[in-house]
């Protein structure tokens, strides 16, 4: 059974000096799958989140990732085995061309992280696989940009040919559309799209209308542990859902789903 | 100008401008190196050591600051525990070649160093620079106990003996020759360092560590080598001014000194390879000019002025604002 889901956590629970953030949560990740984890404001995605990518610690429960027990290892350790995430805020290194930015990530693989003594020019062999890169989401022409003079849909552009460059297994991303005009969160839905091709990804995500279109299973938060889960078609038909939603959430997350549903 | 569409075009010109880049630094360099030769017919040799010393200093400062984004407040120890370490051997154990003095002050700074770094490291900002304090004074009371060191009094008469056994240290003309070979190869390996695979890293660190620690890097490990790197380089600019100046002296070890290399750091500009040299430089002569006139009493708070000046008014240094006044102005 285990080699079908790529991430599992077995009675994951998350206390803050008394307050249950995270309580009880059994998530099973199937292999190819965009699975999104939605929830009104403070259910604990976030929380969830960095629980699953080690930010923080869990105070009991196991994360299965492959199989393999990773509760006990780093962020770093399991980003080198193939779980990558992104971040609410886009995380780009801003004093560095996106060139750079990308290079980076995969000055990871080839083990020269701690050449000091190596030229500049030593990474240049690099540059071809980061061009391709930058080629995937539309950056080409912005290679040898200060990442921060980049526009804010173009830097998780860039953020995402970032994560690719690591060549995860499981993506973890952390609501990819937050805060982006229309026209930049059709360009995302189609860059998850293609990213997702071939990998597994696990997405926090607000915006209804993105998880309609692109998930194949959601799994729905509140108040810390798992209200329902399914297709858009079960989760959005749930009565519960609706209420959560209605009663607690925001006005603009209530207008999503409405807006999802109606879809 | 054409703007290039295709993607190998595109490499192209990154790869050219990369290399006009490091063609313009190698003249800068260049020019450098030959003011660096001819300034001891000009000026008085011992007051150039002086300023190579602290030029060097300020270099290892910064590379933990300016381009790790770890601001230490203990630096001190460093370059006092290379000076006490040269200065000793070479006192007690005559004949030993200064060369190897030398190694061996920045050999104990080193270790020190990794020292330091393995018990501060996990912290962050503020509480970084307070455990390195806390750390460089307890260096600090050791020096002032122990007999070696002559405590309040310092270290004095430390013969500068001969280097590789045939060249007299003595001549101040031969010194300050190989305090400038030392000093330029240890900017040259730190102008290497910061533009290494390994800087690339550490610049990705400092701008944003969550994601480095995302994309797989265990910063922690980055970041200790660098203190140690530093450390180092601070080891040997102590050293060599125990050997110049035939002393090691309290003074060094002081928490001041640690402060001292902040504000030639940021005067200078940190995070630029040349800021912190010329930093150094302008320090130094304020202080010694400063001394020798009416306002003596008055180094202090005019320093202290220069430093509040710098904070508010020129963030980016001496060559971090001439810098952009050149981008801005040429393109």
């Amino acid at each position: 059974m285990s080699d079908q889901f790529v991430l599992e956590t077995r009675n994951l629970v998350k206390e803050f000096k008394g307050f249950v953030a995270v309580d009880d949560v059994n998530l099973k990740i199937q292999k190819g799958h965009i699975h999104a984890l939605i929830g009104p404001n403070g259910a604990g995605k976030t929380t969830v989140f960095n629980l699953l990518t080690k930010f923080l610690i869990p105070t009991r429960g196991q994360i299965l990732f492959n199989g393999e027990d990773i509760t006990s290892m780093k962020s770093a350790g399991i980003a080198r085995k193939g779980v990558v995430r992104s971040f609410q805020i886009s995380a780009v290194f801003p004093h560095m061309t996106a060139l750079e930015n990308i290079r980076v990530a995969l000055q990871g693989f080839e083990g020269s992280s701690f050449s000091f003594w190596k030229s500049g020019a030593s990474l240049n062999r690099l540059n071809e696989r980061c061009m391709e890169l930058l080629d995937s989401v539309g950056l080409t022409e912005y290679a040898n940009t200060t990442t921060v003079e980049l526009a804010y849909g173009r830097k998780r552009a860039l953020e995402l040919a970032t994560t690719l460059a690591m060549e995860p297994k499981l993506l973890l991303l952390d609501e990819p559309t937050q805060g982006m005009g229309a026209e930049d969160v059709d360009r995302v839905v189609e860059l998850v799209r293609k990213a997702a091709d071939g990998r597994t990804v696990l997405m926090v995500e607000h915006n209804l209308s993105v998880v309609s279109k692109l998930c194949d299973r959601i799994t729905v938060l509140a108040q810390g542990s798992v209200l329902t889960e399914g297709d858009y078609e079960t989760v959005s038909a749930d009565p519960r859902v609706r209420e959560v939603y209605m009663g607690t959430g925001s006005s603009g997350e209530r207008g999503a789903v409405e807006e999802g549903a109606a879809k | 100008m054409n703007q290039p569409q295709n993607t190998a075009d595109i490499h192209k010109v990154i790869v050219e401008q990369q290399a006009a880049q490091d063609r313009k630094k190698l003249i800068l360099n260049g020019v450098l190196l030959l003011f660096l030769l001819a300034a001891p017919f000009v000026f008085y040799p011992v007051f150039l050591m002086k300023i190579l010393c602290f030029a060097l200093f300020a270099v290892a400062f910064n590379l933990l600051f300016g381009f790790t984004g770890l601001l230490s407040f203990g630096h001190a120890a460093f370059l006092a525990s290379g000076g006490y370490t040269t200065g000793y051997l070479l006192s007690n154990f005559s004949g030993l070649p200064t060369e190897l003095g030398i190694l061996a002050g920045t050999l104990a700074a080193t270790i020190l160093g990794l020292g330091f770094a393995l018990l501060s490291i996990r912290r962050q900002g503020i509480y970084f620079a307070m455990v390195t304090l806390a750390l460089a004074q307890l260096v600090f009371f050791f020096f002032v106990q122990s007999e070696f060191t002559g405590g309040e009094d310092g270290m004095h008469g430390i013969p500068r003996g001969q280097l590789f056994g045939l060249i007299n240290l003595e001549d101040n003309m031969n010194m300050y020759y190989f305090v400038l070979a030392v000093f330029i190869a240890c900017y040259v390996l730190v102008q290497r360092i910061v533009s290494s695979p390994y800087g690339q890293v550490l610049k990705a660190i400092k701008q944003n560590e969550p994601r480095a620690v995302s994309l797989g890097y265990n910063v922690d490990r980055y970041k200790v080598l660098a203190f140690v790197i530093s450390a180092a380089l601070a080891g040997v600019a102590g050293s060599m001014k125990s050997v110049v100046f035939q002393l090691a002296s309290l003074n060094d070890a002081h928490w001041h000194m640690s402060g001292e290399v902040i504000l030639m750091t940021l005067v200078g500009g940190m995070g630029t390879l040349l800021g912190p040299v010329v930093g150094a430089t302008f320090v130094v002569n304020i202080e010694y000019h400063l001394s020798q006139g009416p306002l003596r009493d008055w180094v202090d708070p005019i320093l202290g002025g220069v430093f509040v000046i710098t904070v508010l008014a020129f963030r980016s240094g001496i060559v971090g604002e001439i810098q952009k006044f050149v981008r801005k102005n040429m393109g």
